[in-house]
């Protein structure tokens, strides 16, 4: 069982979520302007799952994200301020603007990538969580995936390799329902993604993924099975994007007030909300006060990035090699 | 007279010192020991042909066997690089290159890039390449110029054992991604090597032959083939001079230009397929460069652009012979 | 024994097996004298001259510039204007018809280079002639940066009655790379503990360069070991020398850094073969080698002088000294050659480097024997 969480963990629960969610809604907002280069795919509607896996990690663990990368990175502490500038193309940003939104990376906060590549990153966490086996520190890596990735061979291979080695690896499958544009119940063999863990002699679990505290406990468990030694863990969470694939996805593959719905009724946020404030764990006026804050700060980042520099043609052909 | 070991010996040595020097250093890939988890001899085969046999006993724990499944394990040898470790990953055959592209080229050629530069990736993907073991289409491509196409590489094709250990050494403590690609016909090749600890550098290729009719550029085995065609020519008359540019990427092009602005002649000898491959690269490049300096049309001697075939008398028409060079080096020179 | 002469491909150092005509010095009909040099030839590693066997005329060039000939190759022939055309021609025709180049390396191999233990250090060296000779043995010790082989040129010819040792100091060639302290002093101990291990109670010392102050050393520290001193463009006699060089050639990575800086050790800058450059490259870039040669300048030869000069203690030492220079030298220059005080020989070479012991071999050679005796 997890340790209960304190007060502070629920503020900084609470804090990340609305930060995550903020984030992603003035991206909305403002990639609708034209401003925004590229593609953008939005983690809101999610953020119970990365706030609630990251809560268990420290700075040291891992983990591997995907093209709706945004929320694990805020989670795994990567600076929302030079993520909106990576995104809107500065040179201030997190990667001198040359990833961009696809492939934000921090690795001094463990943070190996959003990744373009669908499940790509599970072979990548099995590397890190062989180096941290080898190195004996007890830390663990977590590879995100969607129900997408969960066909792709990568991610089998990863779970082989991962369970073959006994590594501290938590494959963490984000089952939104829909890859792209087609639907989990076409594209996905088996019930549920979890039922694929039998195959590779690991436990399998599936969990709600608008209920934070349900994430954070299950997560919770496999982690720290993974830390003491007991290998690889694989954890469904299944929840619901709110917009579409990328920015400019109407979405009409969707049932008609399906996403409305889910908003009303099931969001994390107010979920989490509901629950901390009729507990009396914490009051309206903690929340409104973080809400203010994230605001602020969000705003912030949106006017910092619309003035930072672009990078420039010096910039070009900096950071392909280390020396060359 | 310095010792003399094979080329295979000279990988085995520069892993084996490379590894009691700095711990960070692992070897995986399929049978790189062999015998893991079956109930006979651990270390069986140490690889599949016995490159790094012995390591496994020396380096306890670091040298891992691994499922096949060469997306998995090669983005893992990534993985582990981007925390520090350097990994050395086989790929036993660089063919295999097919099922584990997406790792080497998406991810760990740029990952430097696209996180603005703050990612090292020190993992080393040692491959075998080339033809001439009736091993068929799929065991016998060079593939070095796919490599060398993508940014965030460093591709190498040594061609004697000295090079090798110099090289290999150079590519585990190299802190960006290298593919050091193994011709398999070379591994019985002796040559003095070195006990000691030394790194051959990227980029600067060698002069393996100096003459000043003709220039020939080869890679790899080829380096050998253009050797016992420059002795051919060299009893009638003509001078060749050889360069092995040893890393394909990095590449020494002030060697090879000032090389042609010598002779006027280039001739280049490449075992891969014709298309897109380092012989039309280095023709492009000095016909682009040293235009001036010629003195006749650019000879390449490649293979087909056709599958390695099976046959040993298909094959043996396939890889470029010194009987080839000889009269491409001919054409040129007698080119008026 | 005929009164017609061969001039035949030479092997300098153990590994040539065949070696280019660079050009000829001499034309047929020219009259030549023994000892002067005739042709140039070239071997992978090295270029250099081939002398006259005997005094006579040129008679025959039987190979042209280009031309690559196995070791012992016929090249050209050489006799008195009297012998006759049809006698040159059958002796030229014998020859080739008798002549087998050696079958490889392996057949041929001679003394080899060997390793031994000396105070902590393993140690290379090579040994020639035979002790049952008449001849008091002879040490060779190069110079910085060198190693054995810098005797190609010398160590065969100087062994025709003496047991010659040429040895890698410690940091050089293929001895161990760790210097220790890395100071004259250590060196000449490691000298003298050599030479007890291999069994000399005293030798002559030849030294180049470094080597020469190593050897001046050996004879302050360890006097009983030395009979007398040879030095070659030697250190140790006064403070001036090329440091530009020396951090030049401790810093140079590549061989574009590398080839300028060796152009500056002959005379006739041609002589830097594109193998010589490769092979010192290969040396520097031996672990442990950057370290050596870093410790031994920092210690022989800091801020720009040398920090030894020992010049004025020779003449206390009372042993026979030998200088010999390369007037063109320009690492250290040729007016140190009369700076050692006492009964001393001095050799200067025109239109020679620091590397004379190369350059003008025969003539060093033939210095070096007059001296020992």
């Amino acid at each position: 069982m997890t340790k209960k969480l304190t007060r502070d963990d629920l503020l900084t629960a609470y804090r990340t979520m609305r930060t995550i969610r903020e984030f992603e809604e003035r991206l909305h907002t403002d990639f609708a302007t034209g401003e925004i280069p590229g593609f953008v795919h939005l983690y809101a509607g999610e953020e119970a799952s990365a706030t609630g896996v990251c809560m268990n990690l420290t700075k040291d663990d891992h983990i591997a994200s995907t093209h709706r990368g945004h929320g694990h990175c805020i989670a795994k502490g990567v600076d929302p301020v030079g993520m909106m500038a990576e995104i809107w193309g500065r040179k201030t940003g997190t990667c001198k603007g040359k990833g961009g939104s696809m492939h934000i990376a921090d690795l001094s906060v463990g943070m190996l990538g959003a990744n373009g590549i669908v499940g790509g990153g599970g072979p990548l966490v099995c590397g890190t969580a062989l180096a941290a086996k080898l190195r004996g520190t007890r830390n663990v890596s977590v590879c995100f995936f969607g129900d997408g990735a969960s066909n792709q061979g990568t991610i089998f291979e990863a779970m082989n390799l991962a369970s073959v080695w006994n590594l501290p690896v938590i494959f963490l499958a984000e089952n939104n329902g829909y890859a792209e544009a087609t639907s989990y119940n076409y594209s996905v063999a088996c019930d549920t993604i979890a039922d694929r863990a039998s195959a590779f002699g690991m436990p399998g679990i599936t969990v709600d993924g608008f209920d934070f505290f349900a994430v954070h406990e299950a997560a919770g468990e496999a982690i720290e099975r993974a830390r003491n030694g007991g290998g690889p863990s694989l954890v469904e969470v299944k929840l619901s994007r709110y917009y579409g694939h990328f920015e400019g996805d109407q979405q009409t593959y969707r049932a008609p007030g399906e996403v409305q719905n889910i908003r009303d009724t099931k969001d994390c946020l107010l979920q989490f909300s509901r629950r901390v404030t009729a507990s009396g764990e914490l009051a309206q006026a903690d929340l409104d006060a973080i809400d203010a804050e994230v605001k602020a700060l969000i705003d912030g980042s949106v006017v910092k990035a619309k003035s930072d520099p672009k990078p420039t043609e010096a910039d070009l052909l900096t950071d392909v090699y280390v020396s060359y | 007279m310095a010792r003399k070991i094979t080329y295979q010996q000279a990988i085995n040595e520069a892993l084996d010192q490379e590894m009691a020097r700095d711990q960070n250093v692992i070897v995986m890939g399929e049978d790189v020991a062999g015998g893991s988890g079956a109930p006979g001899e651990q270390d069986a085969w140490g690889g599949v042909l016995g490159v790094t046999r012995g390591l496994y006993a020396k380096h306890p724990g670091r040298v891992i066997d691994t499922p096949i499944s060469e997306s998995g394990y090669v983005g893992a040898a990534i993985g582990a690089a981007c925390c520090g470790m350097r990994p050395v990953a086989e790929l036993m055959f660089v063919d295999f290159l097919g099922v584990c592209f997406d790792q080497i080229f998406n991810q760990a050629a740029k990952f430097r890039y696209m996180f603005g530069g703050k990612a090292e990736t020190p993992v080393v993907i040692r491959a075998m390449y080339g033809a001439g073991f009736r091993a068929a289409a799929q065991h016998s491509q060079c593939l070095y110029n796919i490599f060398t196409h993508i940014p965030g590489l460093k591709v190498v094709v040594p061609s004697n054992p000295y090079d090798a250990k110099g090289l290999l050494i150079q590519s585990i403590r190299d802190n960006d991604p290298v593919i050091f690609l193994e011709h398999k016909a070379l591994y019985t090749m002796e040559g003095e090597v070195p006990e000691e600890l030394y790194t051959v550098p990227f980029g600067e290729a060698a002069v393996v032959r100096e003459g000043h009719d003709v220039t020939i550029v080869a890679f790899g085995r080829m380096v050998l083939k253009a050797q016992e065609a420059a002795a051919d020519l060299q009893k009638q008359g003509i001078h060749c001079e050889i360069i092995d540019p040893r890393t394909t990427s990095p590449l020494d092009t002030d060697t090879i230009l000032e090389s042609v602005e010598k002779t006027g002649r280039l001739v280049v000898v490449d075992e891969s397929h014709p298309r897109c491959s380092m012989a039309s690269d280095i023709a492009g490049l000095v016909a682009e460069q040293a235009f001036d300096s010629l003195k006749a049309p650019i000879r390449q001697v490649t293979g087909f652009h056709a599958p390695v075939p099976f046959s040993d008398a298909l094959e043996e028409l396939y890889i470029p012979s010194a009987a080839k060079i000889v009269a491409a080096v001919k054409s040129v020179k007698e080119y008026k | 024994m005929s009164a017609i002469q061969t001039i035949t491909m030479p092997k300098w150092g153990l590994s040539m097996q065949e070696g280019k005509v660079n050009g000829w010095l001499k034309q047929v009909g020219d009259a030549v004298e023994q000892g002067q040099e005739i042709v140039e030839v070239e071997s992978e590693k090295i270029a250099g001259a081939v002398e006259a066997g005997a005094t006579g005329v040129l008679r025959r060039q039987l190979a042209n510039e280009e031309d690559v000939l196995p070791v012992g190759g016929l090249l050209g022939v050489i006799a008195d204007a009297s012998v006759s055309d049809a006698d040159i021609d059958a002796f030229v025709a014998d020859f080739l018809s008798n002549f087998k180049p050696a079958e490889g390396a392996e057949e041929d191999q001679g003394p080899t280079t060997q390793k031994i233990e000396v105070n902590g250090h393993k140690l290379r060296y090579l040994k020639r002639g035979d002790s049952g000779k008449s001849g008091e043995p002879m040490l060779l010790i190069h110079g910085f940066g060198g190693d054995l082989n810098n005797w190609l040129f010398n160590h065969e010819a100087l062994a025709a009655d003496r047991e010659v040792y040429a040895l890698d100091l410690p940091g050089h060639g293929e001895s161990t790379k760790d210097v220790g302290e890395g100071n004259l002093a250590a060196l000449a101990d490691t000298v003298a503990a050599f030479l007890d291990a291999v069994g000399v109670t005293s030798a002559h010392l030849v030294g180049h360069s470094m080597g020469g102050a190593v050897s001046l050393t050996v004879a302050l520290r360890h006097p009983e070991k030395v009979r007398s001193l040879s030095l070659i463009g030697s250190a140790g006699l006064g403070s001036e020398i090329n440091t530009g060089y020396i951090q030049g050639f401790v810093s140079a990575a590549n061989r574009n850094a590398l080839k300028p800086l060796l152009a500056d050790l002959f005379a006739d800058s041609s002589l830097v073969t594109r193998q010589l450059v490769d092979d010192l490259l290969k040396y520097k870039r031996l672990e442990g080698v950057g370290q050596a040669l870093s410790t031994l300048s920092g210690n022989l030869f800091a801020d720009g002088r040398q920090n030894s000069v020992m010049a004025d203690q020779l003449a206390a030492l009372g042993k026979p000294v030998l200088v010999i220079w390369g007037e063109e030298d320009r690492i250290i220059p040729v007016a140190h050659a009369h700076a050692v005080s006492g009964k001393v020989q001095v050799e200067v070479l025109g239109n020679r480097g620091h590397m004379v012991q190369m350059e003008a071999a025969n003539d060093v050679n033939r210095a070096i024997a007059r001296f020992v005796g």
